[in-house]
């Protein structure tokens, strides 16, 4: 398993070199640059800057100049942000997101399961329905439009919860954004177990357990979940990843310090090393999710072996 | 040898399935009953509602199906129980095995943990007691090496031995009653075997009783002290084995026993003209490689094999699953890369790339063994009779191919005005006339027949086999003729290929081959497929 | 048992497709949604056309105006609106009053006033048709008559007096359009990849799956934004940018699909019969696959229609005076506590659209899977 887990994290490195390599040249491709648009800003100065920050070198010098700093951990310095590097923007922003994610995807994890398995035992009766329009209902409704009416019913008209901001993390500060985050994925878990758990119960080796007389505990948690957990495990590695680096969306509404937004305002403006930094950081949190999924599925799934 | 007392009564048993198309009454009031240790056989095709009746006995309907009438087991009616009180019977006065052995074990624990659960659950004794007491049951379904197979998954395990496991979990609570449905037909012909041994004698060491459901009436014979014959949801003829073999009353319980295949092939003169001949025939598949997925393993799915096929000669080939029977027929047909010699019709083709084989393919037809897949779902039976027409023939006209199409219906026994509908409206054995048809209308010499009846129940297999015959005389046509059931083989070829493990083990006419098998392989695949009712019977 | 004189008249067959479709009918969500939408469709193509209000007019005199079913203007807008006119007109309000849906004003000024500032009550949107009553002989006052334009504000006005009814609809055209022509943009090319790919198998299969999978770890938006970046905010590039993205998943499904079909036994017949890779593609692989892509379409407008909103409400999307859901949302969500219907119309519309796409997937998915329930 170790030497699994060894391989997998080298053949991560040309997966992620080859998504450094496309994302840098797609980007300098772009039209415009870091001190472009700032009008009338003096050509001179202009001049110095992009010497300052090595963008007057030859584009493959500087491609090679910023794996070389990558590899030794440095993102560079923000061109738009022009006090922090790169990587002092994540050490602040990242544990914003991550906390946020984090609990989002717990309660997603917990609350959507639960459901899900409520719908798949009391298939076609009103619980399940009630599910299933819950479910529909929450992976319909965009979570730009789940935030502002979340804002407009418990901040504007009850005024139980601060509109937006952060406050330094108060709590309920941070109602609304894990919350908002959370409802679309708890529709997602609720639909994926709810069908996983049906099939479960479905099979073969289920009527074996039932025509053995053993109990309905056993037969539920020990030989249907086990099995149906594996969808939501899969599914669960890719929705972790883009739940713990940031929601655009959600920041944005929330007015949150998290990483999230940086990404779209960041590549508005040309700021090529936060872009690359964000596009880093993304895939490493893909990769690794990945695996801790795989590694997962190995557990859960005795049939898999990764040797 | 069977006591007196009765376990189990069925009476006035009905079954209904609420379904899309309406309500589907699946038994309709049956009666039946077992005696302490005896062995009670229902046979039945497909669809006679056999297996739904022990499934409602253990309350494992489905969902939309409802039971009503009693189902009586020793005072109490299992029909209505509750729950607890039912699992306080079910897996441990009444046990149930099943068909399909590879997905009826849990994948996800090991056969040890499976095996104690119950044991644990009935008994209430702890651990290690019932690990040992599952050693015990494991040595008794004799699985190799019980302590160390505690520990396997199922997936490491073969089907017989997966069924072995589920026998052993369902008499590791000493039961009075098992209930088998249909535990072998998803097994070779030599496994088959053995596990019905296994069961006859525990069967006769624990004496408990046996409710043994099959289509198969060789096990029937084999095994069962009382039949139960069932058609259409009712009990329509029961009585001791022996009087239902030698004197049926029924008209359906004689079909059933006129099903047999019978009947046998003429050889073909020595004259006759070579049309087909593989000379050392290789098949090798790779499995595993490529992109970052470590070293391939090559497999030789035919190891030098060669067939000579005449005109109008049937060459079965026999074997379990695995022996590389279908391999070879689509090597031949040149449907699979090998190696090897092909000559059809005298002229060498294991060179012909697709082009130059397109011609030749009118006269090398195949019939597949599913008669679900092997027909396109969207498109008519006309269509899909007539597509080689296009290929072959595309100068006729639509009319023409129309008029093609319902001569082939005629030939093949299907009503040609049926010919626009999809295959979806036909039955299993309509299904498989119309890919009959498809080949025929060719007119081709070579016919390659892959276990075309294997997934029909014994009166269309027969209707089949006699077709095939038919339309071979009438046309001269060539068969290689595979298959694992013996009795099909043997009322079909004249002459016969026994294939294992890739390689072929023994070939001759059907009576040296049935009759005076030479290989220890053929004497114990002969031994398996046809006991003499005497000798076997517990 | 072979009857050659058989009716020649011969029975019509039920294709999988009658039975789909007669499935789809019989659920009533599906129907119900489908003619919702259509509804939708219709309203938001011809809607703009028919509205008093053209999508892009701003009434100075209504800005932010709450939606109502009575008319406007309010009195006591009247008296703002003219306060307003009297106050470009550099004179003084001395008296007004309203009679037979005219207003009467008389104006006051130190100097003399010229008989043309009435043009000032036509221009603006709550009075038309004015004119001189009166004028006193030292022409330091001046009456004039007006009468009032009514205005229906259904859903309300947006911040700078735009009426938000026809702004809904129009916003809805641009969305259903993209999510339209994006959806058939990225089925295209992720049936044709996806085809391609399963189709010839081996390693050319292998390849052109690992670049799908490259693209997968890339950060989606990521390439939405660099697109948008080089096309700049256009909408007619918009869409393909859309489509461009999220054919990765009709790919896949496209990809797995060929090759089970490829490995079905009917294909094996074909090829025994000597059907050509044409042959068998048309007649066998395409009618088999159709059913799935169908399926996903339907899923895949909800997303694009979603992705599009979720561009326009960043900034990305389309521009003003244009405008779509995803941009009216984005403006209500920012005024959210002085005038909450910016909000609420256009997530409704969006919403319920959403929610009509789903069900008429779902019901799609029913009738042509109909094992899956």
């Amino acid at each position: 398993m170790l030497r699994y887990v060894f391989r997998r994290l080298l053949t991560a490195i040309p997966t992620l070199f080859v998504i450094v390599t496309i994302s840098f040249f797609l980007i300098r491709v772009a039209p415009g640059g870091p001190f472009n648009q700032e009008k009338g800003l003096n050509p001179v100065i202009k001049a110095n800057l992009d010497r300052q920050f090595g963008l007057d070198e030859p584009l493959w010098m500087q491609y090679l100049n910023y794996l070389n700093n990558l590899l030794h951990g440095d993102f560079g310095p923000s061109y738009n942000l022009p006090d922090f590097t790169v990587k002092e923007l994540f050490e602040v922003g990242l544990p914003v997101s991550i906390q946020i994610g984090a609990s989002a995807l717990i309660l997603a994890l917990v609350i959507g399961s639960a459901l899900g398995i409520i719908a798949a035992l009391r298939q076609n009766k009103g619980a399940d329905y009630a599910v299933i329009a819950t479910a529909t209902a929450g992976s319909t409704v965009p979570t730009f439009v789940i935030a502002p009416v979340y804002q407009l019913i418990f901040a504007t008209t009850l005024a139980l919860v601060p509109v937006a901001g952060w406050a330094g993390g108060a709590f309920a500060n941070k109602i609304g954004p894990i919350v908002t985050l959370a409802l679309p994925q708890i529709a997602i878990v609720a639909r994926l177990m709810r069908g996983s758990m049906i099939e479960a119960l479905r099979s073969h080796h289920i009527r074996t357990a039932r025509a053995l007389g053993l109990s309905d505990w056993s037969i539920i948690i020990k030989h249907a979940l086990r099995g149906a957990l594996l969808p939501i495990v899969s599914y669960s590695g890719p929705a972790a990843a883009a739940l713990l680096t940031g929601s655009i969306i959600v920041e944005s509404i929330f007015a949150i310090p998290g990483v999230g937004r940086y990404f779209v305002e960041a590549a508005l403006n040309r700021d090529y090393t936060l872009v690359m930094g964000t596009v880093v950081v993304i895939a490493i949190f893909t990769i690794v999710f990945n695996l801790i999924v795989d590694i997962l599925y190995a557990v859960v799934d005795p049939r898999v072996r990764y040797d | 040898m069977a006591g007196n007392e009765t376990i189990l009564s069925v009476e006035n048993l009905k079954i209904r399935f609420r379904t899309l198309d309406g309500i589907v009454d699946a038994v309709k009031g049956i009666n039946m009953h077992v005696k302490a240790g005896e062995t009670v056989a229902v046979v039945g095709e497909s669809g006679s509602g056999k297996s739904q009746t022990m499934m409602a006995a253990m309350r494992l309907l489905a969902s939309n199906g409802e039971a009503a009438g009693t189902i009586d087991y020793r005072g109490a009616n299992l029909l209505n129980l509750s729950k607890s009180e039912l699992n306080e019977i079910r897996g441990r006065k009444v046990t149930m095995i099943f068909q399909e052995p590879m997905t009826s074990l849990d994948p996800l624990y090991t056969i040890g943990n499976q095996l104690m659960e119950p044991i644990m659950r009935h008994r209430r004794i702890g651990r290690e007691a019932a690990r040992q007491e599952a050693i015990k049951m494991l040595k008794l379904v004799r699985i190799p090496e019980p302590e160390r197979r505690m520990k396997s998954y199922p997936y490491e395990m073969s089907g017989g031995q997966r069924q072995r496991v589920m026998i052993a979990m369902a008499i590791a609570n000493d039961p009075d009653l098992l209930i088998a449905d249909e535990p072998t037909t998803a097994l070779d012909v030599t496994i088959q075997a053995e596990i019905l041994n296994l069961m006859a004698d525990l069967r006769k060491r624990l004496g408990m009783s046996m409710i043994f459901i099959t289509h198969d009436l060789n096990i029937v014979r084999r095994i069962a002290d009382r039949v139960y014959v069932m058609r259409l949801g009712e009990v329509v003829e029961e009585g001791d084995t022996r009087t239902i073999f030698s004197q049926p009353q029924h008209p359906y319980t004689k079909a059933l026993l006129a099903a047999e295949p019978s009947g046998h092939k003429e050889p073909v003169p020595k004259s006759a003209p070579t049309v087909l001949a593989g000379t050392d025939m290789r098949v090798t598949f790779k499995i595993g490689g490529g992109f970052l997925a470590g070293d391939p393993v090559y497999l030789k799915a035919v190891d030098r094999v060669s067939v000579t096929l005449k005109r109008g000669q049937t060459i079965g080939i026999v074997g379990e699953s695995g022996s590389g029977k279908s391999t070879l027929a689509r090597a031949l047909l040149k449907l699979l890369p090998s190696e090897g010699a092909i000559q059809f019709d005298g002229r060498s083709i294991e060179k012909f790339d697709p082009a130059q084989m397109r011609p030749l393919r009118k006269q090398l037809q195949i019939v597949f063994q599913d008669p679900f897949g092997s027909l396109s779902p969207r498109l008519t039976a006309g269509q899909i009779v007539t597509e080689g027409l296009l290929v072959h023939d595309p100068s006729i006209s639509g009319k023409e191919r129309d008029r093609r199409a319902a001569l082939a219906f005629s030939e093949v026994g299907l009503d040609p005005a049926n010919r626009n509908r999809y295959p979806h409206e036909f039955s299993g054995g309509q299904r498989q006339r119309i890919a009959i048809a498809r080949a025929i209308i060719l007119k081709p010499k070579v016919v390659v027949l892959d276990e075309p009846t294997s997934a029909l129940d014994r009166q269309v297999q027969k209707q089949i086999v006699e077709l095939l015959r038919d339309l071979q005389k009438a046309n001269n046509l060539s068969y290689l003729f595979i298959s694992h059931d013996l009795a099909v083989v043997r009322a079909m070829a004249d002459h016969i290929m026994v294939m294992k493990d890739g390689r072929m083990v023994e070939q001759g006419s059907p009576e040296q081959i049935f009759d005076h098998p030479h290989e220890d392989y053929t004497k114990r695949l002969m031994a398996a497929a046809f006991v003499d009712h005497a000798e076997a019977k517990v | 048992m072979t009857d050659i004189t058989a009716s020649h008249a011969p029975v019509v067959g039920r294709s999988l497709w009658a039975d789909a479709l007669a499935r789809l009918k019989a659920n009533k969500a599906a129907m119900f949604s489908l003619i919702y939408l259509a509804l939708m469709a219709i309203v938001c193509v011809f809607g703009p056309y028919l509205l008093p209000h053209p999508y892009t007019t701003i009434y100075q005199d209504y800005v932010r105006t709450p939606p109502s079913l009575s008319a406007y203007p309010r009195p006591d807008m009247i008296e703002t609106a003219l306060q307003d006119v009297v106050r470009r007109m550099r004179a003084d309000l001395e008296e007004w009053h309203e009679q037979d849906e005219r207003v009467f004003v008389t104006v006051s000024s130190a100097k003399a006033i010229d008989d043309r500032v009435v043009r000032y009550l036509d221009r603006s949107n709550t009075f038309n048709d004015a004119r001189v009553e009166s004028k006193s002989p030292d022409g330091l006052k001046l009456t004039m008559s007006a009468s009032i334009k009514k205005e229906y504000f259904l859903f309300g006005t947006d911040n700078t007096g735009r009426d938000l009814l026809a702004r809904t609809l129009m916003g809805g055209r641009i969305s259903l359009a993209i999510g339209l022509l994006a959806g058939f943009v990225a089925v295209v090319i992720g049936v044709l990849y996806g085809a391609t790919a399963g189709f010839a198998g081996g390693k050319t299969d292998e390849i052109m799956m690992r670049v799908v999978d490259i693209l997968y770890s890339l950060p989606f938006i990521f390439f939405v934004i660099m697109l948008v970046v080089f096309f700049g905010r256009n909408f007619v590039l918009m869409f393909l940018a859309v489509g461009a993205v999220l054919w990765l998943d009709m790919a896949r499904i496209v990809r797995g699909q060929a090759l089970s079909i490829r490995r079905q036994e009917y294909v094996q017949a074909a090829e025994a019969l000597g059907v050509g890779s044409w042959g068998i593609l048309l007649r066998h692989i395409v009618p088999n696959l159709l059913g799935p892509v169908v399926i996903y379409m339907t899923l895949l407008v909800p997303q694009v229609i979603i992705l599009e909103s979720f561009l326009s409400f960043l900034g990305l999307g389309v521009q003003e005076p244009m405008t779509s859901w995803g941009v009216l949302i984005s403006q209500g969500a920012k005024n959210i506590g002085s005038a909450n219907w910016l909000l609420l119309f256009p997530a409704f519309f969006l919403v319920s659209t959403l929610f009509a796409l789903n069900f008429v997937g779902d019901g799609l998915r029913d009738a042509l899977d109909p094992k899956d329930r």
